[in-house]
């Protein structure tokens, strides 16, 4: 079985958003770049399963859209445990854009489980896994918070309102994973890091493809007015102040 | 501009998220003078459906044979199918689980550039213009949607439903899909019958590290009781297992907006913030005058979790006695 993890490059997420002076884009001059943190969890559950040799998981590869600046990013996926690394020579357009270029990458690959974040931390989008999978017409499940392996069967936990579903679907599927599918992402240690630099790191030329969706302008929220503060020791006040001016209670 | 808008339904109701995403689309229509069909698939019953009329839909199709176990592949071509029988140029959807599930294959499918976790109404219809946010609250972006048709998905809680006192014509719909596209074999369900979602709820009572041990949270669950709020978390608590981990609140966890959200003990990290910070009430209780919840909240107190909620939960009883 072989597992395909898409890592999205984002800024770390205390990054002080910045804009361009005219606000059409976002200014990433001194930025941090991580691994997108639910992609983090599920290369970190991938590994997990690889390594229990009760899997027949014959290799974890990372994959990514974007221009050279993000090969730091796939080394660290890398260090990690990835087995090798493919990039997309590409700037990043919209979430269609990006997934029309993974599922180039996915029908070169022959992959059986593809692995997506649930939302990249930049946009936000929460679209890519699911375009992805409609893009190869398969299977996707989402809100994935589980994954085992059962022989040729993979066992998913998926999050509903209120609880949650344990579902299996043929193999190849896309699963969207968010919390709970690891429980802390793993961190490389040095070993990893030294290994990382000789694995593959493969950057292929990217498919002719479009975007659905543009953004026009940026904005910061509005500063709020600043916290009113209520003594320790007059803590009916508060009550009054939810009752009477917040109208909350 | 027809609005095509999928209602999903809990075991054959809707809730407070099904009419506001019908006065949303609602607000659309009304942008252009179009008119709003609502989807609903698997089985409601009539008075249920008819409900969708007094928000502003006009055509209520319901495919009620579809099974309700979510199969993404099966969703996709049903709405895809209400999408081209009604014409609609615009779809509102959820940006829940279910709609994070399905929009983006609806996206593919139909070419319609997809806007998600919408808060407010387009600026412009014609092309779709609409503002969202980004970097997990941090900022807002303007999206324009480049595609014939417009996907939008709409955040929980961010928009007021509207009465329009109207009626809707409810038609049973066949969309033609073959149940032999869905491919989801669904083995176990595991449901907690009854209990107060925590992005459903209106008011939320969270607590943080600072509440130092699991045993502490009683008078957190008593405060939560009587204001029939919800309990939530900040992530190290979940994972530390005090809480459940439905409890946890925050980028990588449950993203609310409720009326009211009482921070106990939370330090207000930018990631936990990112799960809160549309809450039209903040209030935050912490030892630490600049801990970083202060510059979140509308209200807050510098004090111990451990004196302040027990004096809390007697003030609103008494004042509830009133
Ligand atoms: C990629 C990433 C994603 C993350 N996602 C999330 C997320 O989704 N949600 C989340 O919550 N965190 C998230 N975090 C973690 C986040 O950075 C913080 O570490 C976390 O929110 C801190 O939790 P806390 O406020 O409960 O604990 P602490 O930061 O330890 O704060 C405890 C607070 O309690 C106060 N306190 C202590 N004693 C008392 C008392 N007796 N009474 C009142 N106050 C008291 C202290 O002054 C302090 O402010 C994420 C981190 C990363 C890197």
């Amino acid at each position: 079985m072989r597992i395909l993890v898409c890592i999205s490059n984002v800024p770390d997420t205390t990054t002080r958003v910045k804009f361009s002076s005219d606000n059409t884009s976002v200014d990433n001059s001194g930025v941090q770049w991580i691994i997108n943190p639910w992609d983090e969890l599920a290369l970190t559950r991938a590994m997990e399963l690889k390594e229990d040799s009760s899997n027949a998981i014959s290799t974890v590869t990372v994959a990514t859209v974007g221009p050279a600046t993000a090969d730091p990013t796939l080394r660290k996926a890398l260090a990690i445990g990835a087995d090798d690394a493919i990039r997309v020579e590409s700037e990043t357009g919209d979430a269609y854009q990006v997934a029309t270029q993974l599922a180039a990458v996915c029908k070169s690959g022959d992959f059986d489980v593809v692995l997506c974040g649930i939302e990249s931390s930049d946009y936000n989008g929460s679209a890519v896994g699911g375009m992805l999978s409609e893009i190869l017409d398969i299977p996707s499940v989402s809100a994935v918070s589980g994954l085992k392996a059962e022989g040729e069967e993979v066992i998913i936990s998926r999050d509903i309102d209120g609880g949650r579903e344990e579902v299996s679907v043929p193999l190849p599927f896309v699963a969207i994973v968010q919390k709970g599918i690891a429980k802390e992402p793993r961190i490389a240690a040095m070993r990893g890091i030294m290994m990382a630099r000789k694995k593959p790191l493969q950057v292929v030329p990217a498919v002719e493809s479009e975007t659905l969706t543009g953004y026009l302008e940026f904005a910061l929220p509005q500063a709020k007015a600043p916290c009113k503060m209520v003594d320790a020791d007059h803590v009916k006040e508060l009550v009054g102040l939810l009752q009477n001016e917040a109208k909350v209670l | 501009m027809s609005v095509l808008v999928y209602t999903e339904n809990w075991d054959g109701r809707f809730k407070k998220l099904s009419y506001e995403l019908v006065s949303y689309a609602s607000g659309i229509a009304g942008m252009t003078g179009g008119s709003v069909t609502a989807l609903s698939i698997g089985n409601v019953g009539r008075d249920e459906l008819s409900t969708l009329g007094s928000y502003g839909a006009t055509n209520v199709l319901s495919a009620e044979t579809v099974p309700s176990g979510l199969d993404n592949q099966l969703y996709t071509q049903v709405i895809a199918a209400a999408m081209e029988k009604t014409g609609a140029k615009v779809l509102v959807m959820a940006n829940n689980n279910s709609g994070k599930a399905i929009a983006p294959r609806l996206s593919v499918r139909l070419k319609a550039g997809l806007a998600s976790g919408v808060t407010a109404l387009p600026e412009s219809v014609d092309p779709v213009i609409v503002q969202k946010k980004v970097f997990s609250g941090k900022a807002y972006a303007k999206v324009k949607i480049l595609s014939d048709s417009a996907i939008l998905t709409l955040s929980q809680n961010s928009f007021e439903i509207r009465e329009t006192g109207g009626s809707a014509a409810i038609e049973a719909f066949d969309p033609g899909v073959d149940a032999s596209v869905a491919k989801t074999n669904i083995r176990d369900v595991q449901k907690q019958e009854g209990k107060l979602l925590l992005t459903d709820a209106e008011l939320v009572v969270s607590g943080g590290r600072g509440m130092k041990s699991p045993d502490n949270w009683g008078p957190l669950e008593e405060l939560a009781g009587i204001l029939g709020a919800a309990t939530a978390c900040s992530r190290p608590v979940s994972d530390e297992g005090w809480r459940p981990h439905e409890e946890h609140t925050g980028q990588t966890g449950k993203i609310i907006a409720p009326n009211l959200y009482m921070a106990f003990g939370i330090s207000g990290a930018i990631q936990h913030l990112a799960g809160v910070s549309a809450s039209k009430c903040i209030v935050a209780v912490n030892t630490d005058k600049d801990a970083p919840i202060f510059e979140a909240a509308d209200y807050g107190i510098v004090g111990d979790a451990h004196k302040v909620l027990p004096e809390l939960i007697a003030e609103i009883k008494a004042a509830r006695a009133q």
